[in-house]
């Protein structure tokens, strides 16, 4: 019985992900938020069947019925989020919650597989963090002089990256992370919101080389501690987004080109330098070769995600254990090796969805300081999506961050959920925007026709006078 | 004014578009290449020794049984009463290289069939009971193209003897059987193991027939001929030589085997006797930029289409080869080596109108319930000479049966086609290993042998007879 309903939810949850992805993207067929709303429905229908049938497969399979309680506190923080959001902001993106949700859950699921412990702590911050967001849409509504404060967010990154570097502990030979009153808080993911917001109101009056030269001397500071920490996939973060965001500000594709060569030049000097970067570039060309040292993770990592198959081992059938860091670095093996390589590549696909959607509601505004934060936070969002599941399949070096929202970590999981958060709140300033502009054009349009009457009447006047006269 | 805000902000969105679909094309390209390497290297991964999943699968299931192509059981896992799993091999020695061990490291069928035996693909019901009554699942069964009765023709034939024995379908590329001695009975490989790992001398883990590297001898002047008549199509029929038992050039000699003169001869009558004189001569004519060529063509010092563990054939002919290294390049002495796999499947060609296929052991996979799972259809490799040359060859083969030195396997109820060997691999003339390589019936070719033995004198006398039972038994005479 066990076996028939494990065997047979590979397949339910495999296809159930399918209909939700394709929801992902029906949703831009319609323009209007209110004509999507039986997608948005039909999405959260479906999110809930996946997250219930992975948790009935996990009781299953442990036998241990006490998961049905974190299941359900995870189900009642999950659809509050959905509900309480439409109903505080209703005129927030649906889809993003949605996704948010979607891509919460599986996190839940699949960490509870890996380690009941972690998912727990995972849960109780994730819940915390919800509850503290939710209010930044309002803030970010309200707030107008966010614009003004360009070198204030620079000094904030820059000295909370170095505080870590000076008094930081060094975790997996990294130095990113500090403890304050037992919790670890790791700033570089903060610092990546915090960084968006500096290039984005330096940059959104005027795009002269002047402006441009500054950013980049602070842009590059910020990458050089980094690097100098070790967190090399933060600081490639920091420097894509840079260049894309000077590249959408001032349109210009030369500054595309100058960081094309530029950070390839950076790379290069890097790997000459920092032997660091040497063993990770060579675990990603030949990890083979180095199996039982450094190619040790990334292996083990390709074992994972080829031994699921399209439809995945199932929930705990497979040993994504055997990946060290696999709650972090590696979750996307996990899912992979567990729920199948369709599964992975719908949930890759929903992160597309809302990476689209992020620059969707970019394009439409018209404050270019908003739009600019947009469309920064949405290439920080899938950049970082890229770097974990690329380093994680060989696709690219490894570099070691976390997937949004699916990985165990704090830090991460926060910052993710402020980058959404804040997207939502532009998503109603971009709102306010298209009514003022109707507003406007309205107006005019009155004041048009009231010119045209006037002139009408004047007309019929001269022409009675014309007739009178005859 | 209003007309140029408008225009300034359609392009800015054109900028976030770009920036948009790059991004999109490397998540589709990422997504594709995840897709293609897992799917295609999944028995790869799972079969590498540092991945963990295969032990949860051998936990799992219990291997499969590996058949021969009649459902011979050749290995089958027995669990007696307390549950413990012995992997028998009824066949003791005979399959010793061929269906391998399954610890130590795997070889053979059992290394290249692991991941189908180690998962098991029986129907959900069978393991739900399976499930209720606590005992593992079946490992889906392997059937093998091995056919027992000829395998066991070649062991009993190559005796006592060091060598190695292939027998392969030239039109498919089925291995029928393949022998290499010395053996070890794979029942007990936990046991002897240690011994066999010590014993250096005489490499008995080696695979000879893909593994082992032997100087080909005469049998290579079947790439001999193929390359002269190459260079000249037109004239090779009007080739003599009169031999006297030796031919030199400068200080450099090479004497026929024994010393033997063969008088006057044409090309093919060289062939058939396997004159070393005349072949030497045909080496120093031979164009060397368009023979390395050839060679390469024919998959020396290149990879073999072969899954099993093998040994690249090795050669040496380019520009600077001077006149003393083509003659004995031309006869197969020197230091050219090749495996019997190799000098098999170039046979095979000659068998299969000059395209050979990729040889293989394992012809499908079952279930326990008997469903195939999947069915290996034979397929070819590669074109190593056009239909007209394979066509000469076989006519020289033939020759060398009718009237040279496999002239035993004359006037039989089936045609054979084949070429000797005798190849010299140290200094005492008497030395030879005993090389045939050939096929019957040559009018539509069913089988290709290909024979080794070592150290014990000439093809002629000790090859031949053993590939005539192996064609006898196959014709069932």
């Amino acid at each position: 019985m066990e076996l028939y309903i494990t065997e047979l939810s590979k397949y339910v949850i495999t296809f159930l992900m399918i209909l939700y992805t394709y929801e992902c993207f029906a949703v831009f067929r319609y323009k209007d938020e209110e004509d999507r709303s039986g997608i948005y429905t039909r999405q959260n229908i479906l999110m809930l069947l996946i997250h219930f049938s992975c948790f009935m497969v996990i009781c299953f399979e442990t036998g241990e019925m006490s998961y049905l309680f974190f299941y359900a506190f995870q189900q009642i923080v999950l659809f509050a989020t959905a509900v309480l959001f439409h109903m505080i902001y209703p005129r927030a993106n649906r889809l993003i919650v949605n996704n948010m949700c979607m891509l919460l859950s599986i996190g839940f699921v699949i960490l509870t597989r890996v380690s009941y412990e972690k998912a727990v702590k995972q849960f109780v911050i994730v819940s915390f963090s919800i509850a503290v967001t939710m209010l930044i849409p309002y803030f970010v509504h309200n707030l107008k002089f966010l614009k003004s404060l360009t070198w204030v967010y620079a000094l904030v990154g820059i000295g909370a990256l170095a505080a870590v570097l000076i008094l930081g502990t060094a975790t997996n030979g990294s130095k990113i992370s500090y403890s304050i009153a037992g919790v670890t808080f790791q700033p570089s993911e903060i610092v990546k919101i915090i960084f968006v917001f500096f290039v984005a109101s330096a940059l959104y009056e005027s795009t002269s080389f002047f402006e441009v030269f500054t950013t980049a001397v602070v842009a590059g500071i910020h990458v050089i501690i980094l690097v100098i920490s070790k967190d090399l996939g933060s600081a490639l973060i920091f420097f894509i987004v840079y260049v894309f965001m000077v590249f959408v500000a001032t349109k210009n594709p030369l500054y595309l080109l100058a960081g094309a060569t530029g950070g390839s030049c950076a790379a290069i000097i890097a790997y000459k330098v920092f032997s660091h970067v040497q063993v990770r570039v060579q675990a990603w060309s030949d990890p083979w070769s180095q199996i039982d040292s450094a190619g040790y993770q990334i292996t083990q990592s390709l074992f994972a995600i080829s031994s699921g198959g399209w439809f995945g081992l199932g929930l705990f059938q497979g040993t994504p254990e055997s990946i060290p860091f696999v709650e972090a670095d590696f979750i996307f093996s996990a899912v992979a090796e567990e729920l199948g390589i369709l599964f992975s590549m719908c949930m890759i696909l929903v992160c597309i969805s809302c990476f689209i959607m992020f620059m969707n509601i970019s394009m439409k505004l018209y404050d270019r300081f908003y739009q600019l934060i947009a469309f920064g936070l949405g290439v920080t969002y899938i950049f970082q999506v890229f770097l974990t599941i690329g380093g994680g399949s060989k696709f690219i070096p490894l570099t070691g961050v976390t997937l949004p929202l699916i990985s165990y970590g704090g830090s991460s999981v926060l910052t993710t959920l402020i980058m959404f958060t804040i997207i939502e709140g532009l998503c109603m300033i971009r709102q306010d925007e298209e009514k003022e502009m109707l507003r406007a054009e309205k107006k005019k349009l009155r004041n048009l026709q009231k010119t045209q009457n006037r002139k009408r009447i004047e007309m019929t006047y001269i022409e009675d006078l014309d007739d009178s006269e005859e | 004014m209003k007309n140029k805000e408008h225009k300034s902000r359609r392009k800015l969105n054109t900028q976030i578009v770009i920036v948009t679909c790059m991004f999109v094309a490397v998540f589709l390209g990422m997504m594709g290449y995840i897709c293609y390497y897992s799917v295609t290297n999944k028995q790869e991964l799972i079969n590498n020794s540092y991945n963990s999943r295969q032990k949860m699968l051998i936990a799992q299931n219990i291997r499969g049984t590996i058949y021969s192509k009649d459902k011979d059981v050749l290995a089958e896992t027995i669990s007696d009463s307390d549950g413990k799993e012995k992997r028998e091999y009824p066949y003791a020695n005979l399959f010793s290289h061929s269906v391998g061990y399954s610890t130590n490291g795997r070889a053979g069928v059992e290394a290249l069939a692991n991941y189908y035996l180690i998962n098991s693909n029986a129907p959900l019901s069978d393991k739900v009971v399976n499930d209720v009554s606590g005992e593992k699942y079946p490992g889906d069964d392997v059937y093998t193209t091995l056919d027992v009765k000829l395998q066991e023709v070649a062991y009993n034939a190559l005796g006592v003897y060091k060598g190695a024995i292939i027998v392969t379908e030239p039109s498919t590329g089925k291995i029928l059987a393949m022998v290499s001695k010395p053996d070890f009975d794979p029942n007990q490989i936990d046991v002897i193991w240690d011994d066999l790992v010590s014993d250096k001398n005489n490499s008995i883990l080696l695979n000879r027939t893909t593994q082992g590297l032997y100087p080909p001898g005469s049998t290579f002047k079947i790439i001999t001929a193929l390359e002269y008549i190459r260079e000249n199509p037109d004239t090779y029929r009007n080739y003599t030589f009169n031999c006297t038992g030796r031919f030199s050039d400068g200080n450099d000699r090479i004497n026929c085997y024994h010393g033997q003169s063969h008088g006057n001869e044409d090309f093919t009558l060289s062939f058939a006797k396997s004159c070393n004189s005349s072949f030497a001569n045909i080496g120093l004519k031979l164009n060397k930029n368009k023979f390395s060529e050839t060679l390469k063509d024919l998959m020396f010092n290149e990879e073999l289409p072969l899954k099993m563990n093998y040994s690249k054939s090795r050669i040496t002919v380019n520009e600077d080869s001077v006149n003393a290294d083509m003659m004995q390049v031309a006869i197969g002495q020197g230091t050219t080596g090749m495996t019997p796999v190799h000098l098999n499947m170039i046979t095979s060609s000659i068998a299969n109108g000059g395209t050979v296929m990729r040889p293989y052991m394992i012809d499908r996979v079952e279930n326990s319930v008997g469903t195939v799972i999947k069915q290996f259809a034979p397929s070819s490799y590669r074109r190593l000479m056009s239909e007209e040359e394979a066509e000469v060859l076989t006519d020289l083969m033939e020759g060398v049966v009718e009237k040279g030195t496999a002239s035993r396997l004359k006037g039989l109820s089936y045609t054979a086609a084949g070429k000797t060997g005798s190849a010299e691999y140290n200094n005492v003339k008497e030395d030879s290993h005993a090389w045939f390589t050939g096929f019957a019936p040559v009018e539509n070719p069913e089988i290709c042998v290909t024979i080794i033995i070592e150290g014990v004198g000439s093809g002629g006398d000790y090859a031949v007879p053993i590939a005539k039972r192996i064609f006898d038994a196959y014709f069932g005479i």
